[in-house]
């Protein structure tokens, strides 16, 4: 079905498909919208006086998120549709240190499929072919998940680059990427050096995504940015601006291994630089929280983020997705709750 | 729709708030309400009824009684007659009722809440997350206040019936607003609720009857204007609190003159909204959200005036129109939306009007495409740019969510600009650098400065305006003293009035049969001895009616160069008060070593002991000013917030004094010591009774490096130019201690500007008495308090 164009941003999409099939086409065409203008993917020069106008107010920001929960919410079936819709922005995560092959290819099983079958019928959404966008696993595992999920369009996402600290040297950094990207990881997840940031090194940290960047080829790179390292949101807002620059295609909060993670204020100053960094070069570069986000609830105030902040193009896996290991389970909770009106328990849904 | 459908368009859908409980709170009362006097629910008088109703959807919510004088006769004399128990009762006991009555509010919050939104279509967010909560949190504040009253404030007492009135854009916070610091102070209440949205005070009247309030101590009268005209004239009200249009604080000014009725008002603004250049420029579009539409912009102090420095104007412009792209408009009751129904057709009319003008002169109007509800009264979120300061939106309140948009260059002009307006409520300055920031805030005439943040609110924190805003504070110990006056006040005897001042000029202008005098006094202005404009001079006599000499007979003109002077020498307000405090030790240094001489001149005319004793203790009274100036501190409020709120006492600007007739030298220095320092510049109109002090006093100033023009001092007829002082628009405020159609007439005449005004109702004062003559009443007058809120984090 076709959508009309309402927003600010313009929704240029005519798919009603939630397959990440065909993201991120590989040659130079528009990927997004922003204000009825066609976005690029990503490549850009280091602009210093760029990275230095970033201004962040943290109360500011704080004030924004605390009154972004109260002023927007969904119910009914709106709710259900921003929780399935919730669950196709997914990277399915498992990143312990005993993740076994096993364990990887049962999370590639709930991949494939994320609810219920009776759930599905229940609710009446059986052609929206619901799957999550992605499973997100180390460098070990990534061969185990492109097996496991042969036929899909579920993609395998790798950590790399010394995930999480991201301290080991630099060529053996660039290396982990070429071997994942060779054993079939589609998009990688790579850390940057916090060290860079804080000492404001801003041409050594562009050096960095750029080689980062250079060894992903086709594969699509999330930068990891450490935000709960980062502490401040200025050097948030800055780091965002240099990632972007270096030909970051998301950028993405943190490792889920820091004291914290994907906050809302954070969330509001990384997708305000991908607003103004678009507007300014008409490049489009995506988002993905990750970490701390476990309730259906925040599913949806993250995903009404990205509609207020953003537009719809940011709505969808190609631009958006959530880092996530237990948030699906609550998603689950809901939706069953919403098809039968009682309220549901954790082990009535099969575990990743 | 299906999900599937949903699932692509992800629209927000409706999230509607239940408004059941309310329906049935109105249900249960049959949808027809009396009046709520000495505990009980009672018919109105003249048996007229009036319906409130939804804004959004026209539909009728209930019937409302219509406040008649004899209603508000029987309010008046039921808060009389609770008043007196009530005030005796021990602080702690108005503590616990004051407390039963913010748990009260919280307990039944969201049929509050709802209710609010019903009546006024307000979205459900604000009435539940912001009006509400501070409702409770107000309560709970003054119930502290009313357990430390005596403490505190041991040396005041009660105003006693208290007349309030309020407007609709936050009727039960203005209501909280209003009655919680007159409880907690000892206070009885006559309420009017506005006549748009009675609905919440009612639900109130109710909690006062559930926690068991005595009766008489709230009254709740409803109607329209009529009901609060007769509420303001009602000869036994000693006070009245009002909020709402400027245009009304000035006609109970009037009303009120010729009585001794105290008055607070909050009134209107034009509140500047500053962004500079290094300013978070997403955080202040948000600001703006918060701002100018939050409550559809129906908000007295709403950052309505857009001032932008040039060089990120144009990226501002953009980002605001994006913002304002995703606002949602819709019925208020919907949990998810931002701008919801305007009060009142007649609002609704008044907006359009106004925007219309604005377009008509000039201003590019922008509205987002955003989709508006189809019935109900609705106005978009509408910027206006290409305003100009010449515009009417950029002058006239336009109480709609519209923003008028402008451009400045330095800080400078942005300071001009934000002052160039007869009102002084709110502003907000947006800047990354702190030195910026406060330096602005430190310029802007407006009672409350947001830096990098917007109508943020707090019980602890006063509210209230400069100019044509109003006067008095609202919230924190500042706004406690609304409610509060000296205990000894009373019952102080009234003066004898004032001999009638001859129309034009005198018949005892110089008689040339009497022989030349040897004094020649002058005006003093500028720092100058002035001949006066008349060419005439006025004769003074002793006590025994011998000619003493003769001092000019000033008129208007002179007036009009002595403020004129006295604007010029504002610098004074600039210097440090160490500065001041070091000139008026030096005054009193001089005045030391004039003693004699001046006692032996005001001998002739007050007798030797009493020119003596006003010469010892206007030494003092000038030592204890001199003390003062660098002691009256302000205050950092406590809000529930990461903030500082920085209650800063600043000096009004030009006062005019009318000073005490019986004491020539200590009543003069009594009044004009604490305006000069708190960093006033003072125009003051010496006794008639003794004029030639005149020449006294320009010595001592001369003599003492007082800036020309910080005190200027015109001789003549105190009652002609207490009308041209009172009426001047460039004088911020009027002390009138004279007799009592003095202190009528400077509250009648000083609507204009609406100046404060500061007399002592025509009582007389033991000037003698440090008790009753000096100290912080008066500094109190002699300032204004600015709250200046800055929240910081990194």
């Amino acid at each position: 079905m076709t959508v009309e164009n309402t927003g600010r941003f313009g929704i240029a999409e005519s798919t009603a498909s939630a397959s990440p099939e065909g993201l991120h086409p590989s040659a130079g065409g528009p990927i997004a919208t922003l204000g009825g203008k066609p976005l690029l993917s990503n490549r850009g020069p280091l602009n210093l006086d760029w990275v230095k106008q970033v201004r962040v107010n943290t109360s500011a920001v704080e004030r924004r998120a605390q009154s972004h929960v109260l002023r927007r919410t969904v119910k009914k079936d709106w709710q259900v549709a921003w929780l399935l819709r919730a669950i196709t922005c997914m990277d399915l995560t498992t990143l312990s240190g005993d993740d076994t092959d096993e364990r990887v290819r049962r999370l590639c099983a709930k991949a494939r499929h994320p609810l219920r079958q009776d759930l599905v019928k229940r609710l009446g959404i059986e052609d929206l072919n619901i799957q999550v966008a992605a499973v997100c696993v180390y460098h070990h595992f990534v061969e185990t998940a492109r097996r496991a999920l042969e036929g899909t369009s579920i993609r395998v996402a790798a950590v790399s680059t010394g995930f999480p600290a991201g301290l080991s040297p630099l060529s053996e950094r660039v290396e982990e990427i070429r071997r994942s990207v060779q054993a079939g990881a589609q998009d990688i997840d790579v850390v940057i050096t916090r060290a860079h940031v804080f000492g404001g090194r801003w041409q050594e940290l562009y050096d960095e995504v750029a080689a980062f960047k250079q060894a992903s080829g086709p594969a699509h790179m999330k930068v990891i940015l450490g935000t709960g390292d980062l502490l401040t949101l200025r050097n948030v807002g800055r780091a965002s601006m240099v990632a972007m620059m270096a030909g970051a295609d998301f950028i993405k909060t943190s490792t889920g291994k820091e004291p914290t993670n994907a906050t809302l204020p954070v969330g509001f100053v990384m997708t305000r630089a991908i607003r103004e960094y678009a507007q300014e070069t008409g490049m489009a570069v995506g988002f993905k929280p990750a970490g701390g986000i476990r309730t259906a609830k925040q599913s949806t105030e993250w995903l009404a983020l990205m509609k207020e902040e953003l537009g719809l193009s940011w709505m969808k896996a190609e631009l958006f997705r959530f880092g996530a290991s237990g948030l699906l389970n609550d998603i689950e909770r809901q939706l069953e709750f919403h098809a039968t009106g009682r309220y549901s328990a954790d082990y009535r849904h099969p575990i990743a | 729709m299906s999900i599937a459908e949903k699932f692509v368009t992800m629209e927000f859908g409706p999230a509607p708030e239940e408004s059941k409980e309310a329906l049935s709170w109105l249900d249960r009362h049959s949808r027809r309400f009396g009046h709520f006097i000495n505990g009980t629910w009672v018919q109105p008088s003249a048996g007229q009824f009036f319906d409130t109703n939804d804004p959004s959807t026209g539909e009728k919510l209930a019937s409302v009684s219509q406040g008649s004088a004899a209603d508000i006769d029987a309010a008046v004399k039921a808060a009389r007659a609770a008043f007196s128990k009530w005030q005796s009762l021990s602080p702690h006991a108005r503590a616990r009722y004051l407390y039963a009555l913010a748990r009260q509010v919280q307990k039944h919050s969201r049929l509050l809440a709802v209710l609010e939104t019903m009546d006024n279509g307000k979205p459900i967010r604000e009435s539940r997350d912001i009006d509400i909560p501070l409702v409770a949190r107000h309560f709970y504040y003054h119930a502290g206040w009313a357990q430390l009253l005596k403490q505190e404030f041991p040396e005041f007492t009660a105003c006693g019936v208290v007349g309030q009135i309020i407007p609709w854009n936050f009727p039960l916070l203005m209501l909280a607003w209003k009655i919680a610091p007159a409880l907690a102070t000892g206070n009885t209440v006559v309420l009017k609720p506005a006549e748009f949205t009675p609905l919440s005070a009612l639900a109130f009247a109710g909690i006062c009857e559930e926690i068991g309030l005595p009766a008489g101590v709230v009254n709740i009268v409803t109607g329209d204007g009529s009901t609060g005209e007769a509420l303001v004239k009602h000869a036994d009200v000693d006070k009245i609190a009002f909020t709402g249009s400027t245009e009304v604080g000035r006609a109970i000014r009037t009303a009120t003159a010729q009585s001794h009725k105290r008055l607070s008002l909050e009134l209107g603004g034009k509140s500047p909204f500053i962004v500079f250049d290094d300013a978070d420029l997403d955080g202040a579009v948000e600001g703006l959200v918060d701002g100018i539409w939050f409550n559809q912009g129906q908000v007295c102090c709403a950052g309505s005036r857009l001032l932008m420095q040039e060089s990120i104007a144009e990226a501002l412009i953009g980002k605001i129109r994006d913002r304002m792209s995703t606002l949602r408009a819709g019925p208020p009751l919907d949990k998810a939306i931002d701008i919801g129904a305007i009060v009142a057709r007649v609002q609704l009319d008044r907006i359009q009007k106004l925007v219309n003008q604005g377009i008509a002169e000039g201003a590019t109007c922008w509205q987002p495409q955003i989709e508006m509800p189809a019935r109900g009264l609705y106005f978009p979120p509408t910027l206006l740019s290409n305003v100009h300061p010449t515009s009417i939106v950029a002058q006239q309140e336009i109480f709609g969510p519209v923003l008028a948009a402008m451009t400045f260059r330095t800080p400078a002009e942005a300071v001009e600009l934000a002052n160039n307006t007869v009102y002084g409520l709110a502003s907000c300055v947006w800047s990354e650098n702190i030195n910026v920031a406060l330096q602005v805030a430190a310029q802007i005439k407006a009672g409350v400065v947001w830096v990098n943040c917007t109508n943020l609110f707090d019980a602890a924190c006063g509210f209230g305006g400069y100019r044509e805003s109003g006067y008095g504070r609202e919230g924190g110990r500042e706004g406690l003293l609304e409610y509060l006056e000296p205990a000894w006040f009373g019952s102080a005897p009234t003066l004898p009035a004032a001999k009638p001042s001859p129309a034009e000029k005198s018949e005892e202008e110089t008689d040339a049969s009497v022989p030349a005098i040897d004094r020649t006094i002058k005006l003093y202005i500028g720092g100058k001895q002035a001949r006066p404009d008349s060419g005439y001079s006025m004769q003074v006599r002793g006590r025994d009616g011998e000619p003493l000499g003769e001092v000019p007979l000033g008129n208007r003109k002179d007036i009009r160069n002595a403020v004129e002077a006295a604007r010029k020498a504002a610098n004074w307000g600039k210097s440090t008060a160490h500065n001041r405090a070091q000139v008026l030790y030096y005054m009193g240094e001089n005045l030391s070593q004039r003693r004699d001489q001046i006692a032996r001149g005001l001998a002739q005319a007050v007798g030797e002991k009493q020119a003596a004793a006003e010469v010892s203790a206007g030494i003092e009274r000038i030592f204890s000013y001199a003390a003062w100036a660098d002691k009256f501190d302000g205050a950092v409020h406590n809000p529930p917030f990461r903030n500082i709120a920085i209650a800063m006492n600043e000096p009004i600007g030009t006062v005019a004094v009318i000073c005490p007739q019986e004491m020539p030298l200590l009543g003069f220095l009594s009044t004009v010591m604490p305006v000069l320092a708190m960093g006033n510049t003072a125009v003051a109109i010496p006794s008639e009774t003794y004029p030639l002090i005149t020449g006294d006093l320009y010595q001592l100033f001369d003599t003492s490096d007082l800036p020309g023009g910080a005190v200027n001092i015109v001789t003549g007829y105190q009652s002609q130019l207490l009308k041209v002082l009172a009426e001047h628009d460039d004088v911020d405020a009027i002390w009138s201690f004279a007799d009592e159609a003095s202190a009528a007439a400077a509250k009648a005449y000083s609507v204009g500007n609406l100046k404060q005004v500061f007399t002592n109702e025509g009582r007389a004062i033991d000037w003698f008495d440090p008790k009753q003559g000096e100290g912080r009443w008066f500094l109190q007058h002699a300032t204004q308090v600015k709250n200046i809120w800055v929240p910081y984090g990194e």
